[in-house]
């Protein structure tokens, strides 16, 4: 009969090529990923919308947050194209990493692997899509809309 | 309470590989503010110690700095904001003398980046980025500097060629300037030759030759109170404005892909304490980690309009011989880049310009200079304001 293992959710490892967090409050962003959906955080108190999603609102100090799908399509702000990688990331290159403005919130990530660099415009619109990466891991990516 | 002056710069060469530890590479910048200053350990009365975290086996350096540099039992302590730590050092030392609780503070930045090999370098600076949201993306500094060059090219037509430019600048001094780790001519047209490294590509829109090198190194500034500093200084320089500003960690988080919110923020709370304005500065020196850096220093700092930092470099008006000199000591892209210790180094800079004591560098007869440093990725930003 041994002392009973308290149970970790740190199912946030699981997000991008490497992951430098494991527990976080808002750990259910991987299940919406799972389940094919890019989820940002609500404030029920004052309404602002976060993405990344957040567990606690810095403007009226609620932690009571609801999620919201990031759905339509947002503007490219900027990008860049890496042909050196940091640690880790070796296996990917090359990739762009890239800003969408949707608005209410912006989404930082990366841009999907099989869009030519050559149609890539600033100004253009992009959607958002949960990716699964070739180590099992999971990211987004954005998608020509 | 009276002015806050400088008595005292130094800084180590700047170099790949130091044959020496940490404490060692401190020494040297020590030592040359130290015989700068002409004073002895005994009068310093406390040490702030800077750099950016994880590069060392080292854990709290302030202690060990201390009982080499021959500074205890004065307090010590380590304090960080990424590249622009010394920047921030000068402004925690300004508040103990300022108070009265000390009269004369050392200000002691260091870096030694070789210790890890280049991958890892760019996966810790990486790191001073949002962990949690953009580092498993497979972010590094050259890249997010990259996103800014093209947001700047989208809204205002920059082209490669006119960050070419400050590549250039940065290379004619950097060659005349003995502390520089990169002292080789670098010609405009290197960049359009795939066969030069300056031409390589590191993340789009940017290249080799935009981005500054890693390097070991350390810096120091001797500050002191208005007694003091005319006691002990033939010329002291005076700080007359001190800025400070912090932003969004997260890209997601900002509104402007065109220059630096937090450099604007900074230069204008430094300007406003100092009571001068941009044309009044006479040498500067910014933080050309990247060639797009130093583009948008000269338009957050009001050098020129946003969007016409490119007619600055090429009318050359950032030269020694123009309007408004900038970086005449070769900058980041020359001198290397020891994260913690170029803030330190770009104030002795302009202190030695002040002075008239730069030499081969000096530019005419300045009477205002101005640092400006950034931490991170535009995330910190420190400007500061000097006179004679």
């Amino acid at each position: 009969m041994g002392k009973k293992k308290k149970e970790v959710d740190d199912r946030f490892k699981r997000f991008g090529t490497v992951s430098f967090t494991s527990i976080t409050k808002v750990n259910d962003f991987i299940d919406y990923l799972d389940q094919g959906k890019v989820m940002g955080t609500r404030c029920k108190e004052c309404g602002l919308a976060f993405f990344p999603p957040r567990a606690d609102c810095h403007n009226c100090f609620s932690s009571d947050m609801e999620w919201f799908e990031v759905s339509g399509t947002g503007r490219l702000v900027t990008y860049s194209r890496l042909q050196f990688a940091p640690i880790g990331f070796g296996d990917d290159l090359p990739y762009a990493i890239a800003l969408l403005d949707y608005g209410d919130y912006k989404v930082f990530g990366r841009i999907a692997g099989d869009v030519p660099e050559d149609q890539i415009q600033v100004g253009m619109e992009m959607t958002t899509r949960p990716n699964t990466l070739p180590n099992g891991q999971l990211n987004y990516v954005f998608h020509k809309a | 309470m009276g002015k806050v002056g400088i008595i005292g710069v130094g800084q180590s060469a700047f170099v790949r590989g130091y044959p020496g530890s940490i404490r060692e590479l401190a020494f040297e910048g020590f030592k040359e503010a130290m015989e700068d200053a002409g004073i002895a350990a005994a009068e310093i009365d406390a040490s702030i110690v800077c750099s950016a975290p994880e590069y060392d086996k080292q854990r709290s350096p302030a202690g060990v700095f201390a009982e080499y540099l021959g500074l205890i039992p004065q307090p010590t302590c380590y304090l960080e904001s990424l590249c622009s730590s010394s920047s921030m050092g000068l402004r925690f030392a300004y508040s103990l003398v300022k108070s009265g609780l000390h009269d004369v503070v050392a200000v002691i930045g260091f870096q030694k980046m070789s210790e890890i090999s280049s991958a890892e370098s760019q996966e810790r600076m990486g790191r001073g980025a949002d962990i949690q949201w953009e580092s498993p993306f497979g972010t590094m500094m050259p890249a997010y500097y990259a996103m800014y060059a093209r947001g700047h090219m989208a809204k205002y037509g920059t082209t490669l060629e006119d960050l070419a430019l400050i590549r250039v600048k940065a290379a004619t001094y950097g060659q005349i300037n003995e502390k520089a780790v990169y002292r080789k001519p670098v010609t405009f047209d290197m960049f359009s030759d795939p066969e030069s490294p300056m031409s390589g590509p590191v993340a789009s829109p940017l290249r080799v030759g935009d981005c500054c090198a890693n390097a070991d190194g350390s810096s120091c500034v001797i500050v002191a109170n208005e007694e003091k500093a005319k006691a002990l200084s033939r010329k002291p320089v005076w700080i007359l404005g001190l800025g400070a500003a912090s932003t969004s960690v997260n890209l997601a988080g900002r509104d402007l892909f065109s220059g630096l919110t937090v450099a604007q923020a900074a230069g204008e709370e430094a300007y406003k304490m100092a009571g001068v304005a941009p044309g009044d500065i006479d040498v500067a020196e910014v933080h050309d980690c990247f060639t797009i850096a130093e583009m948008m220093a000269y338009e957050n700092l009001g050098f020129a309009k946003p969007g016409e930092g490119k007619e600055l470099i090429k009318a050359k008006e950032t030269y020694k011989e123009g309007s408004i000199p900038v970086n005449v000591d070769g900058g980041l892209l020359s001198k290397g880049h020891p994260i913690g210790a170029t803030g330190g180094s770009q104030i002795r800079t302009i202190v030695l310009q002040l002075r008239g004591e730069a030499g081969e560098m000096q530019v005419k007869d300045p009477e205002i200079g101005l640092v400006h440093n950034i931490g991170g990725v535009g995330l910190y930003g420190n400007v500061s304001i000097f006179g004679r």
